[in-house]
C-alpha cells in the first residue's frame, strides 16, 4: 500500500539551518546536509529544503548546498524560496533537486505552474499555498511569507493549480502554524477530497496524535513538520511505529 | 568495475549517478555503442515521455545495441518500460526484451492518483523464474522483510512470467523483472534510502 509520507522541513539561511540546534546526537544541527542525512537515516520519506536568504550570494550558497544534498541523500527532496522563473527551477533541478516547491512567484504569474509542468513534467512541480480562514470562515491566499493577502479563495486556486499541471500542493495553514494544536483538517479533507494530486498538510504539528489526524480526518497525503523534528520533541522512528499501530500505512 | 549509464536525454541521471558513487563506482555516463558494449554492467534509467526515448534510441543505434548485450543491465523506470513490447504512452513500440505490453494506470476510486509517487511495499515473488540456486532473485538477495520503495510512474508493466516483484496500486503490477541477463525496476533504487542502495550492490555483485 502507498505509504503515508513524513517529511521535515528545513529552513536554510546563507547555508545554515535556522531552526534545529536542539537535534539529538548531532553535533553539526547547523549544516543542512548532515542534518538532512541524520532525517534520512531516522526514516523520513522526503526532505523539503526552504531557502530563506535575501541576497544573491546566499542564493549562491543554496545552489551549492543542494548539490551536496543530492550527492549525500538518497531519498527524494524538494527545495522552496525564491523560484521566480523557469531558469531558477532549471537551476535547482541541475544542482539535483528531485522537485521545486513555487508559491508567492505562482500567484503574481500562475503560468508558471503550466511552464514548469511542461518543461520538467507534473511530477517536479510542487505549488506551495499559504492561507489564512479568516474572520468570515473564508480561506484566502496570501504571499511573501504570509505578510499580503492576494485576494483568492484557497479552494479555487488549489484547484487551478492542478488545472495547470501541479503535480502536488503544499497546504501551510497561517492560523495553525506554530501552534502546534495539530493541523487544518476541515480544509486539508476538503481539498484532499476534490482534488485529484496529492496534498502534503503543513501547519500545527505539535504532537504524534495530530499525525494520525492529518491523515484520518485531513486526508493528507503527506505531512510536513519542522520544529517538533528539529527540537526533538517528535522522534521520527517513534511517529511511524505509532503511526502503524493506529493502522496508517507508513515506511519502517 | 566498469560501469556505464546509457545517455539517452531522457530526464535526470544525477541521482542514479550519485547513487553509483555512494557506493564506490564511478560511471560513465554515454551513448558510445563501444563504451557501452566493453562496460562490465550497463544502467538504463530515465525519465520522459515513451516515444521521444524510443525515437532518440533508435536514431542512435541504441535499440539494437542493448537488445543484443550480453552482460548485466538494470533498467529503471522509463527504462523498464522501454524493455517491454509495446507502450500505451504515444502508442509506441519498444525494445521488446519482455514479451508484455504497458499500460496507463486507470483510476477506480477518488484516492487513486495518477501519477503513483510516493513509497510503496515490495512483495517480491515467488515464481522459479528468474531465482538463483539459493533460491533468491540476483536483485533482492538478502531481503528478509517487508520493505519499501520510492515510485513516480503513470504507465505500468503487468504482472507477466518475467516478475520478481509486485506492488499494488490501483492493481498488482510488476515492480521489477528479470530475464536472463536483463533486469528491471519501476521504482527509483536511487532515491530509495539504504533498500534501493542494497538492491544497486546486488545487481552489482550479479
Amino acid at each position: 500500500m502507498l505509504a503515508k509520507r513524513i517529511i521535515p522541513c528545513l529552513d536554510v539561511k546563507d547555508g545554515q539551518t535556522v531552526k534545529g540546534t536542539n537535534f539529538i546526537d548531532l553535533r553539526q544541527a547547523g549544516d543542512p546536509v548532515e542534518l538532512g542525512r541524520a532525517y534520512s537515516q531516522q526514516g523520513a520519506d522526503e526532505l523539503v529544503f526552504l531557502d530563506i536568504t535575501a541576497s544573491h550570494e546566499g542564493r549562491k550558497t543554496f545552489a551549492d548546498m543542494v548539490e551536496r544534498v543530492a550527492a549525500t541523500l538518497s531519498i527524494p527532496f524538494t527545495v522552496g524560496g525564491g523560484i521566480n522563473e523557469l531558469r531558477d527551477v532549471d537551476r535547482m533541478l541541475s544542482a539535483g533537486a528531485d522537485k521545486v516547491s513555487i508559491n508567492s512567484a505562482a500567484l503574481r504569474r500562475p503560468e508558471l505552474i503550466d511552464e514548469v509542468s511542461n518543461h520538467y513534467g507534473s511530477q517536479v512541480c510542487v505549488v506551495a499555498i499559504d492561507a489564512r480562514q479568516e474572520e468570515d470562515g473564508q480561506w484566502q491566499c496570501y504571499i511573501n511569507g504570509g505578510r499580503i493577502p492576494v485576494g483568492r479563495s484557497l479552494f479555487d486556486w488549489a484547484h487551478e493549480v492542478q488545472e495547470r499541471g501541479a503535480g502536488e500542493i503544499l497546504f501551510t495553514s497561517m492560523n495553525h502554524d506554530g501552534v502546534k494544536t495539530g493541523f487544518a483538517n476541515e480544509a486539508l479533507r476538503r481539498l484532499a477530497d476534490t482534488l485529484t494530486i496529492p496534498v502534503i498538510a503543513s501547519g500545527g504539528a505539535g504532537q504524534k496524535e495530530h499525525f494520525r489526524d492529518v491523515f484520518t480526518q485531513g486526508h493528507a497525503d503527506a505531512a510536513l513538520a519542522a520544529s517538533v523534528f528539529h527540537f526533538g520533541e517528535i522522534s521520527i522512528p517513534e511517529l511511524k511505529q505509532y503511526l502503524r499501530n493506529e493502522n496508517i500505512s507508513v515506511r519502517l | 568495475m566498469n560501469v556505464a549509464i546509457i545517455d539517452y536525454k531522457a530526464g535526470n541521471v544525477y541521482s542514479v549517478i550519485h547513487a553509483l558513487e555512494r557506493l564506490g563506482i564511478s560511471p560513465v555516463l554515454t551513448d558510445d555503442a563501444e563504451r557501452i558494449r566493453r562496460a562490465d554492467k550497463v544502467l538504463f534509467p530515465g525519465q520522459g515521455e515513451a516515444r521521444q526515448a524510443m525515437t532518440y534510441l533508435h536514431q542512435h543505434g541504441l535499440d539494437q545495441l542493448i537488445r543484443d548485450l550480453r552482460q548485466p543491465i538494470l533498467g529503471i523506470c522509463i527504462g523498464q518500460q522501454l524493455m517491454c513490447r509495446h507502450s500505451e504512452e504515444g502508442d509506441t513500440d519498444c525494445l521488446g526484451i519482455f514479451d508484455v505490453d504497458v499500460h496507463r494506470f486507470q483510476p477506480q476510486r477518488h484516492e487513486d492518483k495518477v501519477p503513483h509517487m510516493g513509497w510503496n511495499s515490495l512483495n517480491i515473488t515467488r515464481n522459479e523464474e528468474g531465482r538463483n540456486k539459493d533460491g533468491e532473485t540476483d536483485l533482492f538477495k538478502g531481503f528478509t522483510e517487508e520493505e519499501y520503495v520510492y515510485f513516480v510512474h503513470s504507465f505500468y508493466v503487468p504482472v507477466c512470467q518475467w516478475t520478481i516483484a509486485t506492488t499494488d496500486y490501483i492493481l498488482p503490477f510488476s515492480a521489477a523483472l528479470h530475464r536472463d541477463n536483463f533486469y528491471a525496476t519501476q521504482f527509483h533504487p536511487e532515491k530509495s534510502g539504504s533498500v534501493g542502495e542494497r538492491i544497486l550492490q546486488n545487481f552489482l555483485e550479479v
